[in-house]
């Protein structure tokens, strides 16, 4: 071994339905290693601190640029992309754990299918006409696409829901990355014109009314995505939308 | 009847694609590693290129086709390229109402930037996350036809070959999921192969972890020409990582960003010095060389490393913040500097592979049935491929293959037999039980460090024949080492290491169509440069390398290039374009 080492403590299981436990591993130690780069380094030799020869640890990660949210990971105690948290700073022994309110499919590998298939109920998409050849779009003001913008870089990387306290592996509640989605659907002038539909899903079971205000989702959110301006005015929206078809009916 | 088809890879291309298909009633099939919001399109940071001549400067979709064939050195077939070209606006309006943010003008409208190989304002983008714009925008559209029960995801799952009938054509896929390492067929009118490009050949790339080129070297070994494997675009301007190289997007250079290098103690801006017509906007080949000569054979590079700097320290903040804010996060956040206060350090990296799976003007292989769209076809990029056409041949590709798909569909309407999914299925199978039983000395990732590494050095910026050839028998070498490989996990659920196994057998395959297309190739081409052989040479070369497998190496054969539409010149960026 280098004399500069890195140690990780990784929380490993072999599947959903087996005893959890914490391996320690030793790597050397590169001021621009991150977490990602450092498990690679143990694939390369999976042998743990006993000198153990072992499966290498397993776990997700894609880009690695912090732009499709396959690496999310809880390490010290905080959820975020394994591939952007330097081993500059981490210190040691480091634990890595995987997400804690999803299943766990192995190691650090969760299924985060939930929330996919919650922005098929939360109906998150434009619905265009047809894809042939219509035209231009909308116009949109500047002001508008920068703030729009800060919400579509959303990667569905899940570290909003494990802050959330009000989310768990059995909450129905879609949580801050869908009611944002929503959100941003409701910037664009086309989407606004199906504003209903959405508000429709966020106030049946699992919808906006779930939150409990933690703001939590806000803090860790790596994209700084105003998730709680999101949560309020979705909130509004379906608090009026509620008045509207109490008069209406 | 609708027609059934399979989609492998759930990038641009791929989503396109189902998008068309699901919107013309048809079924789909998509299998995707990753969940698709996680495929790699997200990395695209720049732009996509369409000629829409908002600012007044005369571009139009034949200039924006001259372009994209010049820059490609006269490679490209010429007639797909422009119906790209031509398709282009039309598809930013297409993303631009599915409600993608692209960046805007005062007025509301489009804003394009320059990028590298044009003098117009073309490149339309969102922020500094135009490939996840686009894809998430895609993304939403074919949940809503997952909704709707058109398109089954199957995410997890891994293709392992292609099912092919007695005549050989392609009847459908079999695919392992990466959880329960159950291997089952599936059954379809057409497939598609839209799994991107093979950065993972090269080690470390600016490309993600599933770009192994595994699903394409298994559709290269079943039969499917491969061609063009030579031309890998090397990005001139990325962030050296241990696990890969981060890419700083084209559009730095596009809002102003200077590279330089000290020379006499001075800042030297040698882009600007070498190419006064084009400046830092010379296209990515010239500039990836021009750092290599800086650096290897001037031995300027900066504190004697590998290294030169991409400066934007001298522009506005504000601007910076409103135009290219996440590229600067990125090189902050990897490397812990502040680019707005210090110069980026960066050198260049494997970034995109112009070959891929041979088509026709369809999108169909060789393979009948069998189609490929996006970084993994060879159609659109001829030598070099231009800043910000990526997404655009991605989305064309996908757009274009569908009807073709359907077409095919309904002329092939006979049922296959089912012995043949039985006969691949315990093929496939009998290969996982022998991969299981492996246990030699070696590991899979090391020897994969090793293949990348040097297919990195010997077959990226600057090639010498000898070299080339020692590098083939160094991947004859892994491929001895490859059986020596010992499994470390021998576990039957979400084993990784299995399937990486397979994927490095991929890999050696197609990195010997890649090494010996660029050993035969006796010219410099676009991203393709010998030094013992300078200049193009259309004469022997302007064709397209065909590799074919057999099991004694690639079989190679060469199609004329279809150059009817712009006559062939040469390819300068010292002097204007209209004046070369």
């Amino acid at each position: 071994m280098p004399e500069k080492t890195q140690v990780l403590r990784i929380k490993r299981q072999e599947s959903a339905k087996s005893e959890p436990y914490y391996e320690e591993f030793e790597v050397p130690y590169l001021p621009h290693h991150n977490v990602v780069s450092m498990l690679m380094e143990i694939r390369r030799n999976p042998v743990n601190r006993q000198g153990k020869r072992v499966a290498p640890v397993v776990f997700n990660a894609n880009c690695l640029e912090e732009v499709c949210g396959a690496c999310t990971m809880v390490i010290n105690g905080r959820v975020r992309q394994a591939c952007s948290q330097l081993a500059n700073g981490l210190g040691g022994p480091a634990t890595v754990e995987p997400m804690t309110k999803f299943p766990v499919v192995r190691d650090l590998w969760v299924d985060r299918a939930k929330m996919f298939d919650d922005l098929k109920k939360a109906r998150a998409w434009i619905p265009i006409d047809g894809t042939y050849d219509l035209g231009p779009g909308p116009r949109v003001a500047p002001d508008v696409q920068e703030f729009a913008y800060l919400f579509s870089r959303c990667m569905t990387c899940g570290c909003c829901l494990e802050a959330c306290p009000q989310f768990n592996s059995h909450s129905k509640f879609m949580g801050a990355s869908v009611i944002g989605q929503v959100y941003l659907m409701s910037q664009h002038p086309t989407g606004k014109m199906n504003l209903t539909e959405r508000l429709d899903a966020m106030m049946a079971e699992g919808g906006v009314a779930d939150c409990g205000n933690a703001q939590n989702c806000v803090e860790v959110c790596p994209k700084d995505i105003p998730l709680t301006t999101a949560i309020a005015a979705v909130g509004r929206q379906t608090t009026i939308k509620w008045l509207r078809d109490l008069f209406m009916k | 009847m609708p027609g059934h088809h399979i989609i492998v890879g759930g990038g641009l291309a791929g989503l396109t694609a189902a998008m068309k298909l699901a919107e013309q009633g048809e079924q789909v099939d998509l299998f995707s590693i990753v969940p698709v919001k996680r495929s790699h399109s997200v990395c695209a940071q720049g732009g996509i290129n369409g000629a829409v001549n908002t600012k007044g400067e005369g571009d139009s979709p034949m200039i924006h086709f001259d372009d994209t064939i010049y820059g490609g050195d006269f490679l490209a077939h010429q007639p797909p390229v422009k119906a790209m070209c031509e398709a282009a606006p039309a598809i930013i309006y297409l993303f631009d109402r599915m409600g993608v943010m692209f960046n805007r003008t005062p007025e509301g409208l489009l804003d394009f930037r320059r990028f590298g190989g044009t003098k117009h304002h073309r490149t339309a983008f969102a922020g500094a996350t135009t490939g996840q714009q686009l894809l998430y925008a895609l993304d939403e559209q074919v949940r809503r036809y997952e909704a709707a029960g058109q398109v089954r995801k199957f995410e997890g799952w891994e293709m392992l070959s292609i099912v092919q009938d007695e005549s050989g054509n392609c009847r459908g896929i079999v695919a392992i999921d990466t959880r329960s390492l159950e291997i089952r067929a599936f059954p379809a009118d057409t497939t598609l192969i839209a799994t991107g490009g093979p950065g993972l050949v090269f080690g470390r790339s600016t490309q993600s972890l599933v770009c192994t080129g595994s699903a394409v070297s298994a559709c290269y070994q079943a039969g499917s020409i491969y061609a063009n494997g030579e031309f890998t675009q090397v990005h001139p301007t990325a962030m050296q990582g241990e696990d890969k190289y981060r890419l700083i997007s084209e559009s730095i250079r596009g809002e102003g960003g200077r590279v330089w290098t000290y020379r006499d103690g001075k800042p030297w801006y040698f882009l600007e010095d070498m190419y006064p017509a084009y400046g830092n906007l010379v296209p990515r080949d010239i500039a990836t060389r021009a750092i290599h000569k800086v650096v290897f054979e001037m031995k300027l590079g900066v504190d004697g490393n590998p290294v030169v700097y991409l400066d934007v320290s001298h522009l506005d903040p504000e601007e910076l913040e409103r135009k290219v804010a996440g590229v600067l996060e990125i090189y902050e956040k990897f490397s812990g500097q502040d680019p707005r206060k210090v110069p980026m350090r960066i050198f260049p990296a494997m970034h995109y592979s112009m070959g891929g799976l041979w088509v026709d003007y369809h999108q169909q292989t060789n393979i009948p049935g069998l189609f490929a769209a996006g970084e993994c076809d060879f159609q659109y990029h001829g030598a070099n491929r231009l800043g910000a056409n990526s997404l655009l041949s991605c989305i064309h590709g996908g757009n274009i293959c569908a009807p073709a798909m359907i077409g095919y569909a309904k002329s092939h309407t006979s049922a296959a037999s089912s012995q043949i999914f039985d006969q691949e299925l315990k093929r496939q199978r009998e290969s996982f039980d022998k991969l299981f039983k492996m246990s030699g000395p070696e590991n899979a990732f090391a020897v994969w460090r090793e293949l990348g590494d040097i297919m990195t050095e010997n077959v990226t910026v600057v090639r010498y024949n000898d070299k080339l050839k020692a590098t083939d028998n160094k991947l004859l070498e892994f491929k001895d080492r490859w059986s020596r490989i010992g499994l470390n996990d021998k576990g039957k659920w979400a084993n990784q290491e299995v399937l990486f196994v397979r994927q490095l057998w991929n890999m050696l395959e197609l990195a010997r169509p890649i090494t010996l297309g660029a050993l035969n190739r006796n010219e410099s081409r676009g991203a393709h440069y010998k030094p013992d052989f300078p200049e193009r040479d259309d004469e022997n070369f302007m064709k397209t390398t065909m590799a074919a497998w057999s099991s004694d190496g690639p079989r190679f054969s060469w199609e004329p290039v279809d150059a009817s539409l712009i006559k062939p010149r040469p390819r300068r960026y010292d002097i204007e374009k209209s004046a070369a």
